[in-house]
């Protein structure tokens, strides 16, 4: 498992740095933005990613809910995390973009203003997390991501049903691209969605052992250092009530 | 600033991101392995 593991990321890494090389280098130049709109073959492919990411948050979240499985709640954290990180280099490339382009760094456009919600959604749903110790806590986060993934569709068709500033989508959506560019674009989004899954099944993998080490640890409390049951005063106490409780009868 | 200093800023901000993200999973795994030779240590399994 940890050599496939090994052999996958150096494969990622690889691809990564193919991607790279086409979107820099083999790739022409755009006549009227110029340079600039390389910044597309990062942002578009870490935008899919972070859908795919919280498609699977939703899957994960469904499944937890249904069999209540331990795994189904790991990967939907993991998932989740995961999605954000890549949903933040969308919203940190697209101003980056946006500003030597539209002349502005930001607008209350319906797509960008809706992948910021997304983003909020999924970064509240980490604090709650990350901050709750209820026992209900994996059950109140799964909720909150089956809401917080209506929200990945109103994002990808906004474009549709608003009058928007963004550019409309460069497959299926009537927008045309050169067949060098589309195939530069094509790999990127290849091997972003690989290294997309690689993460996620590394912090899948993190997130299930921090659990049998905190079970582990949970056991250790009870039992002690000399792996013995803790027992309490108030149960060595006679008649099960602690010292100061046992008075004159 | 110009087109091309634009594209090297989202470039470089991608990886710095993703690169910080994978930093911080790399520290974490390590912390955990940490604790679990302490637990070992104490003939926890």
């Amino acid at each position: 498992m940890k050599k496939a593991f090994s052999i996958l990321a150096v494969f990622s890494a690889l691809l990564l740095a193919y991607a790279t090389y086409q979107a820099l280098v083999v790739a022409p130049t755009e006549r009227t933005m110029g340079d600039v709109q390389r910044i597309f073959y990062y942002h578009v492919p870490c935008a899919w990613t972070a859908g795919c990411l919280f498609c699977v948050n939703l899957l994960a979240s469904i499944a937890y809910l249904t069999w209540k499985s331990s795994k189904a709640d790991a990967l939907a954290v993991s998932a989740a995390e995961t999605g954000v990180v890549f949903c933040s280099v969308v919203l940190v490339t697209g101003p980056i973009w946006a500003r030597p382009v539209w002349g502005i760094w930001w607008t209350w456009d319906m797509r960008l203003t809706t992948t910021l919600v997304l983003w909020l959604i999924y970064v509240s749903y980490l604090v709650l997390r990350k901050f709750s110790d209820s026992a209900q806590t994996p059950k109140l986060a799964a909720v909150l991501a089956i809401f917080g993934a209506l929200d990945v569709p109103l994002v990808y068709f906004s474009i549709w049903f608003f009058r928007t500033q963004h550019p409309q989508p460069v497959i299926g959506g009537g927008g045309s691209l050169d067949p060098r560019m589309l195939r530069v674009f094509l790999i990127n989004l290849l091997a972003f969605s690989f290294l997309g899954a690689m993460i996620c099944w590394w912090r899948f993998r993190l997130e299930v052992f921090q659990r049998e080490l905190d079970e582990a640890l949970a056991l250790e409390a009870l039992l002690g250092p000399d792996g013995l049951p803790q027992v309490s005063a108030r149960s060595r106490s006679p008649l099960g009530k602690s010292p100061s409780a046992t008075g004159p009868a | 600033m110009n087109s091309i200093h634009f594209m090297w800023a989202a470039y470089i901000a991608t990886w710095a991101i993703l690169g910080g993200y994978l930093v911080s999973i790399v520290r974490r795994y390590r912390r955990l392995q940490r604790e679990q030779k302490d637990l070992q240590g104490k003939g926890f399994e």
